[in-house]
């Protein structure tokens, strides 16, 4: 693969790898809308959908109290359904009404169900079809955030995905430097001082801020993924001349400093400076992880599926917290992106993609981990069990990247087995 | 096609998952694809579980469309039957496998599994999640007790002779609203009655208990969300009678006590049974502030009648606005507001609500997790009372919303988001204040941050733009002196008067013409 750079020589990842069907206790895409609003802060999300989608949304963002809220759900009804009602006029009457009541938006994203998708409903068409009739007032495009296609975080994926054919075009003399995968605004702030200091100039993140900030694309466009789920996005923008830098992902004070690393080599920048640029926050990183080593150091940990962000997880435990892995669960692995993270990982662990519930679950109760990464559904149950558990979203929900983050990030994974020491209510075996 | 920025319930089988998730011994194989398992975080999250809800979705996804999706429903059948070994299967669909049509109920019945499996039709497309509840607690009664159905037209014996009377009570689930607390407080009333209660369900309940149903002299219909259809079914065909009143405030738990006594047919002093708080706290002078605030109700149909008769006769507020988004209550609570003198807002639509509450310009929203949003955008103090809720509305502490204790708990909880009285005097008094006034909220809430938030929301965005009024610069500023809790009111009554009264601008006067004229 010509368009990716900087990559390591190891790829592949040595142990076993699995793949599991069955019962996947997963979010669908759908619910990357919950973080994608606040990101975007003019975007609007409407799911064509039924009331289960809606029901899905509310029951995770709804209680934050909304004065106005950013996402809305057009559900179908039975007249859709039966081919009486015209889709493509009724979602127009829909799109033409919520337009009409919210003043602030300027990017409307239909998104796409499993029922929309199942009817055949194309949104992408529809799009274009209001684009025209709402041109110079608002940008409508459509993803799928359907259960049946994406998983959680995919949804974001497919949201950029939606925006690539719209970048404008880079100058040829020209480069930039695309930063791929929703940051926290403060991981923004960070992450843009240190390429200043690194002399990158032209830095883009997507998404950015305001639905407007869109990076152009080009040959002179490098790309490089602050989040392990933007694959497809990164193939579109490959597909549109850029380049994608290999690494691993900026988690922890080893992961950012790679990361970092690969972008200044690919900029030619020399070695010397980027090593005085990165020393400061590099050690700061590592003082602040070994703050919460003491407490992780020789665990053991069992990652089941969920956000494609149990890799980059479980590198940056092993190799930087000490932790023993049982096993990686990911809902979807991506080799591309992962280049640079296999070769990182412990020869021997196991990384199953793919989820068949009832038997996963029997695994980790099986060898009883100090520790389990999974999604809220399974949390309580197992802490009821005995097991401690964290809950996986929320590291999609915390700013956990760059070398400022490396001890909020092992502090997240402490915390749970720092309760089970502090608590005396209860117990926990 | 249908714009929700909220939806009232969520889809029929989140009502059958609750059926399923309140009781034992119960599975539900769901046919549904990837990510419809959101619904175990309603039970373990928002209900704080520490189980996860019996449910095995057979997740399916796009590659799977087409030829294997239907074998996906046998296997998920058979590892439930298997694993779970439950006493009853239910199997449905959602909305997503509604559309491809396997059809998992026939697929159950003709698979032999080594369980009864009862299918279930839940209509994702027409139906929501109380009626989901409904159907699938009444398809599980019926479907266990119908083989003990006496004859038709067979009198129901009457209680053997020193026999203790016994009620079921029916409806009860999981996120239902304050469920668990009702239950142990109307259990502990009936107990102070000297009546048993014989089975509580689904809530708790086993399908054995399901059985036992009949061998009670009546059903307690608490909520009748979920148990109007199985309770009358129960007095059909068992001649099970029904006691239908709610007891939710003092005066209607007096009615159900009263009622009970008399379907059960004991000689029951009311006053012995036990007393609340509520109406010393209502009638002492502290309260006296509370006289007349003009609240609107939106709920569920039980709660919001419920509601308007605590309001109005308990708490002395008057009732602006009764509405419900269950349509399947929608007769009674129509025959309730005719009560107030209201029209009842029968709607599951949430901007239909908004407008309305925006119209009224109430000083008191009792409504759902929805109605806060509302509440938010236009500043009006709310308290919720029903649900849709959230994780805080399943609270640790023991919160009935029924019975006596019930009653305490609602005078507390609507109290609270409203300017204390005090605060609202020196309001009306002093208007610039660094730190009391309209721009923060009751200074009793703190940092809470919701409750009363003066943006002075009424004119603007929504307003009906009749022939363009104009407010004077001196009626614009008179009209901010005037507290921002009954600032909306004021405004849209003065508006009311100058179209009335062919005026095109505002001034001073205006706004005090129309004080009086309204004032009666
Ligand atoms: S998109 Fe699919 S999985 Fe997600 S809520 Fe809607 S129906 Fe369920
Ligand atoms: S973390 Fe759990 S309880 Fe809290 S809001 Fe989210 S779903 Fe609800």
């Amino acid at each position: 693969m010509s368009t990716v750079i900087a990559s390591s020589e190891d790829v592949q990842h040595p142990g076993p790898q699995t793949q599991e069907r069955g019962q996947r206790a997963v979010f669908c895409g759908l619910t990357s809308i919950i973080w994608l609003h606040r990101r975007i802060q003019d975007a609007f999300f409407l799911v064509v959908g039924s009331r289960t989608c809606a029901h899905l949304i509310q029951s995770a963002a709804g209680v934050m109290i909304f004065a106005e809220p950013r996402f809305a759900t057009a559900i179908l009804g039975e007249r859709d359904l039966a081919g009486m009602a015209d889709c493509h006029e009724e979602l127009d009457r829909v799109v033409s009404e919520l337009i009409a009541r919210r003043s602030g938006i300027n990017r409307l994203f239909l998104v796409g169900s499993c029922p929309s998708e199942v009817i055949k409903l194309d949104l992408e068409t529809a799009a274009a079809k209001l684009q025209t009739k709402h041109e110079n007032r608002v940008r409508i495009s459509a993803f799928s955030g359907s259960g049946i296609e994406t998983t959680f975080t995919q949804g974001e994926d497919e949201c950029l995905k939606s925006t690539v054919a719209e970048l404008p075009v880079l100058e040829a003399s020209k480069q930039n430097l695309i930063v791929l995968g929703t940051v926290s605004d403060i991981v923004e702030d960070q992450f843009r001082r240190l390429f200043d200091d690194l002399g990158i100039k032209d830095v883009h993140f997507y998404p950015g801020r305001k639905a407007g900030d869109l990076p152009a694309v080009g040959k002179g466009t490098r790309v490089i993924a602050a989040q392990p789920f933007v694959g497809e996005t990164a193939r579109a923008l490959i597909g549109r001349g850029a380049e994608l830098i290999s690494a691993p992902f900026p988690l922890g004070a080893e992961g950012s400093k790679a990361w970092f690393e690969a972008v200044a080599a690919t900029y030619g920048v020399d070695a010397e400076r980027t090593q005085q640029v990165l020393e400061m926050p590099y050690q700061r990183a590592k003082r602040a992880v070994s703050v919460h080593r003491s407490k992780l150091e020789g665990k053991r940990i069992h990652l089941l599926p969920d956000s494609q962000l149990e890799i980059p997880m479980a590198r940056f435990l092993s190799e930087e917290c000490g932790l023993g892995i049982n096993e990686i669960g990911t809902p979807f692995h991506d080799q591309l992106v992962m280049r640079g993270e296999l070769a990182r990982l412990p020869k021997e662990v196991p990384i199953v993609e793919g989820q068949d519930l009832d038997p996963a679950l029997s695994r980790v109760r099986a060898s009883r981990p100090d520790l389990t990464v999974c999604g809220m559904g399974i949390a309580n149950a197992l802490e009821s069990e005995g097991l401690r558990t964290k809950w996986s979203i929320e590291l999609v929900f915390s700013p956990v990247q760059g070398f400022d983050q490396a001890g909020d990030l092992a502090g997240l994974f402490a915390k749970p087995l720092a309760r089970q020491e502090i608590l005396e209510v209860g117990s926990w075996s | 096609m249908e714009l929700t920025l909220w939806t009232y319930e969520g889809p029929p089988h989140v009502g059958a998952i609750r059926v399923a998730a309140s009781m034992r011994d119960v599975h539900l194989m769901l046919h549904s694809p990837q990510g419809d398992t959101y619904a175990d975080l309603l039970f373990t999250m928002i209900e704080r579980e520490g189980r996860r809800p019996p449910v095995t979705y057979t997740t399916f996804q796009a590659r799977d469309l087409g030829s294997s999706t239907a074998e996906m429903v046998i296997n998920s059948l058979r590892e439930s039957a298997e694993r779970f070994k439950p006493q009853v299967l239910l199997v449905a669909d959602s909305c997503t496998a509604e559309l491809i049509q396997d059809q998992p109920g026939a697929l159950a019945l003709g698979a032999d599994l080594p369980v009864p499996v009862i299918p279930l039709e839940m209509a994702a497309y027409t139906r929501k999640e109380n009626w989901g509840a409904a159907e699938t607690f009444y398809q599980l009664v019926r479907g266990l007790l119908s083989r003990q159905a006496p004859p038709p037209g067979t009198e129901r014996p009457p209680r053997e002779p020193g026999a203790r009377p016994s009620v079921n009570l029916l409806g009860p689930t999981k996120l239902g609203f304050r469920c668990r607390d009702d239950v142990v407080e109307i259990e502990r009333l009936l107990s102070s009655m000297g009546v048993d209660v014989n089975v509580v369900a689904p809530l708790g309940a086993s399908p054995q208990d399901l059985q036992a149903i009949p061998k009670a002299d009546a059903n307690v219909n608490l909520c009748p969300e979920v148990s109007d259809l199985t309770c009358s079914w129960l007095a059909r065909t068992f001649g099970m009678p029904t006691i239908s009143t709610i007891p939710m405030g003092w005066g209607a738990t007096r009615d159900f006590i009263a009622e009970v006594a008399s379907a059960l047919g004991l000689d029951v002093d009311v006053d012995a049974v036990g007393e609340s708080r509520l109406p010393w706290y209502s009638r002492s002078i502290d309260s006296t502030y509370l006289t007349g605030k003009r609240v609107f109700v939106f709920a569920d149909g039980s709660h919001a009648i419920a509601a308007a008769r605590v309001a109005r006769d308990e708490m002395g507020f008057e009732v602006v606005g009764l509405g419900t988004y269950s349509r399947e209550r929608a007769r009674d609570v129509r025959a309730a507001a005719k009560e107030y003198g209201l029209e009842a807002l029968i709607t599951d639509n949430y901007l239909e609500v908004e407008a309305k509450v925006q119209e009224l310009q109430p000083e008191m929203v009792l409504g759902t997790q929805m109605e806060r949003h509302i509440a938010k955008r236009l500043g009006i103090p709310c308290a919720v009372i029903s649900t849709p809720a959230h994780v805080q509305d399943y609270p640790a502490r023991y919160s009935p919303q029924m019975g006596f204790e019930g009653a305490n708990v609602l005078f507390d909880t609507w109290v609270h988001p409203l300017i204390m009285g005090l605060e609202e005097h020196l309001l009306h008094m002093f208007r610039d204040d660094f730190e009391f006034n309209d721009s923060v909220g009751p200074s009793h809430l703190g940092s809470e941050g919701e409750g009363a938030r003066a943006q002075d929301s009424s004119s603007g965005a929504g307003q009906p733009d009749d022939g363009a009024i104009v407010w004077d610069f001196e009626a614009e500023k008179e009209l901010k002196k005037i507290p921002f809790f009954v600032r909306g009111k004021a405004r849209r009554n003065t508006e009311k008067f100058a179209v009335e009264h062919g005026l095109t601008t505002i001034e001073v006067d205006t706004l005090y013409d129309a004080k009086a004229h309204f004032s009666n």
